[in-house]
């Protein structure tokens, strides 16, 4: 008795959630899946199943090559940047965790991951100006001529990734801190007595043991930096308000594709191509934990 | 001997000196590198209150040396940017209430009443965490457009009622700092399921619930992609969205730009570093996902 009215409880209380997390998440998760493989025009009436068309366009199509292009190359140009450098100022913030200032790197270094991203990278944006920017005016004083950072194909890309870099700092700064902080302290000081300096103990000790947490934070990196969309809308939009003209962008071709040529089934394909990305990071990083928790 | 010791003691007052140096360089390192990262904002801010010959000064001012209100009149009088922030505020609030209440809920249950059909919910949530927002936002924008509601909070909030990371937190929360024994206790006294949930659960989760609301906050605050194609029409942009258009104009100054700027940003990094305690607890729990 007591124990049928408990489950009543939980069915009840349960099941509203369950309908909102099928009616926003399952149901257009398999949306896009049905739709990648019709041909599902908004202008059209008829949307028939065309099978794996749409991704055989997709293998032909020069603008979604650049993007996916462009979306790799930033995504591991984030990667390569962030991923040594937050795990260098981590290791010297938890090394310095008892100094007064500690709470500032903190702060300093996490702010850019939570201010919205539109006026940070309008910040950026005027840095990288060509006319008005400091950073032309800064590199001058050592003889380098004006450049137009974001009107240049390679250098936009290399300004797209400074300022995703920028922002990712923050988040794996403080992962890696945590990461820091489970880590056994005796394994230290039995380095310490033997000897082995700073530098050795973050080399030999460290690095090893935080390799779960480096996979973590280069997994969740590269996912969140393919997904890259308002940081390019922002800085490579021209005064023609013709946003995305210099660096396309995989989500930026999609929504183009969805919402401006009304192709909604091909675009949906490409929102399969993504998923199947991130799909294959996420594989990738649970097989190398399990590698490294088998016996060697 | 005594020159032994004399010597062994030298050694360690070498040695601590050493360490000394060693961390008065870390922290000029770290001092610089903080300040490096919040440059660029504090530079947004300052070029908020210049006047334009100031803004193309070398090197740039971080105190306007003729502080000027003018871009900050400037930019409210040409956008509806109070409109815009309310947008946002509105969302965000909703939105982590939302999340408050959905993921209180199902992390409860989930953990408390265990069945196989609950380890059958608790796999599907966890594997959709997997999936990136903006792989699945077209057929939502769809279901938003059916039912009417595009370019207004209700449409923004369609795609933030939920979050599986949320659900996942309060999971694992109540796992750890809810005994069964406190439930069962409360039962034999005759207390009700759904008093317990309140006045017992609700309560003894208020850690893992600050963390939360902050983090749902940020996350729709900070939102892009959903707000630009739900939000079409002026008086419906959130700030991101308004801004991020605004931004593409062809008689747009950079004053103006940066006025608008810093009207987002400082009170947003005031309540971060206000909220930073919850924030910080919030994100670091992502990272303990395995």
């Amino acid at each position: 008795m007591l124990k049928r009215r408990r489950l009543l409880f939980s069915l009840l209380a349960i099941l509203p959630v369950i309908a909102i997390f099928a009616f926003v998440r399952v149901y257009p998760i398999s949306e896009i899946l049905r739709l990648s493989l019709h041909k599902w025009d908004i202008l059209s009436k008829k949307k028939p199943f065309i099978g794996l068309r749409n991704f055989q366009e997709l293998l032909g199509d020069r603008l979604f090559h650049e993007a996916l292009f462009n979306t790799s190359i930033i995504a591991f140009g984030v990667l390569l940047i962030t991923i040594p450098l937050s795990l260098v100022i981590a290791a010297l913030i938890f090394h310095r965790t008892r100094s007064r200032f500690a709470a500032f790197y903190e702060t300093a270094v996490f702010i850019p991951h939570v201010v919205s991203l539109v006026p940070a990278a309008m910040a950026w944006k005027w840095i990288f100006d060509a006319r008005l920017g400091p950073l032309n005016a800064f590199l001058s004083i050592f003889g380098v001529k004006p450049m137009s950072w974001l009107f240049d194909p390679v250098l936009s890309i290399i300004c797209v990734i400074v300022l995703c870099s920028w922002q990712a700092l923050g988040f794996a700064v403080l992962i890696y801190l945590v990461g820091f902080k489970s880590l056994p302290v005796s394994v230290y000081e039995a380095a310490k007595l033997d000897g082995a300096s700073g530098r050795q103990s973050f080399w030999h000790l460290s690095v090893p043991m935080l390799k779960p947490i480096t996979l973590y934070v280069s997994v969740v990196t590269l996912v969140s930096a393919f997904n890259v969309y308002a940081q390019v809308y922002v800085l490579a939009s021209d005064a023609q308000g013709a946003p995305g003209r210099q660096v396309r962008v995989l989500v930026l071709d999609m929504l183009e594709n969805s919402f401006r040529n009304y192709r909604v089934g091909y675009a949906a394909s490409e929102a399969v191509v993504l998923l199947a990305i991130v799909l294959l990071l996420t594989f990738v990083q649970f097989s190398l934990l399990r590698d490294k928790r088998a016996p060697r | 001997m005594s020159t032994e010791i004399e010597k062994h003691s030298r050694e360690v007052g070498d040695r601590t000196f050493k360490a000394r140096a060693t961390n008065l360089g870390i922290d000029l390192f770290l001092g610089l590198f903080g300040l490096l990262m919040i440059l660029p904002l504090v530079l947004l801010v300052a070029n908020a209150f210049k006047t334009p010959q100031e803004m193309l000064s070398w090197p740039p001012t971080v105190i306007p040396a003729q502080p000027t209100l003018a871009n900050i009149e400037a930019v409210l009088a040409d956008t509806p940017l109070l409109r815009w922030i309310f947008n946002s505020f509105s969302f965000a609030l909703l939105s982590a209430i939302a999340i408050l209440i959905t993921s209180t809920i199902a992390g409860y249950i989930l953990a408390k009443f265990p069945s196989r059909a609950m380890s059958v919910l608790f796999a599907i949530i966890l594997a959709t965490a997997i999936v990136p927002f903006e792989v699945y936002m077209i057929p939502l924008y769809f279901q938003a457009q059916s039912m009417g509601l595009l370019n207004s909070v209700w449409g923004l909030l369609l795609g933030y009622l939920v979050m599986s990371f949320g659900i996942f937190l309060i999971r694992q929360n109540v796992i750890h700092s809810i005994p069964d024994e406190l439930l069962e206790a409360a039962r034999i006294d005759g207390a009700g399921e759904i008093w317990i949930f309140i006045r017992i659960v609700v309560p003894l989760l208020r850690g893992a619930l600050g963390a939360l609301f902050v983090l749902a906050f940020f996350q729709a605050w900070t939102a892009f992609a959903w707000p630009l194609i739900v939000a079409t029409t002026k008086d419906s942009y959130t700030i991101e969205v308004g801004l991020a258009l605004f931004q593409t104009g062809f008689t747009v100054d950079l004053g103006r730009l940066s006025a608008a700027s810093a009207i987002v940003l400082v009170p947003s990094v005031a309540l971060f570093v206000f909220l930073r305690r919850n924030f910080v607890q919030g994100v670091a729990s992502t990272g303990l996902k395995e």
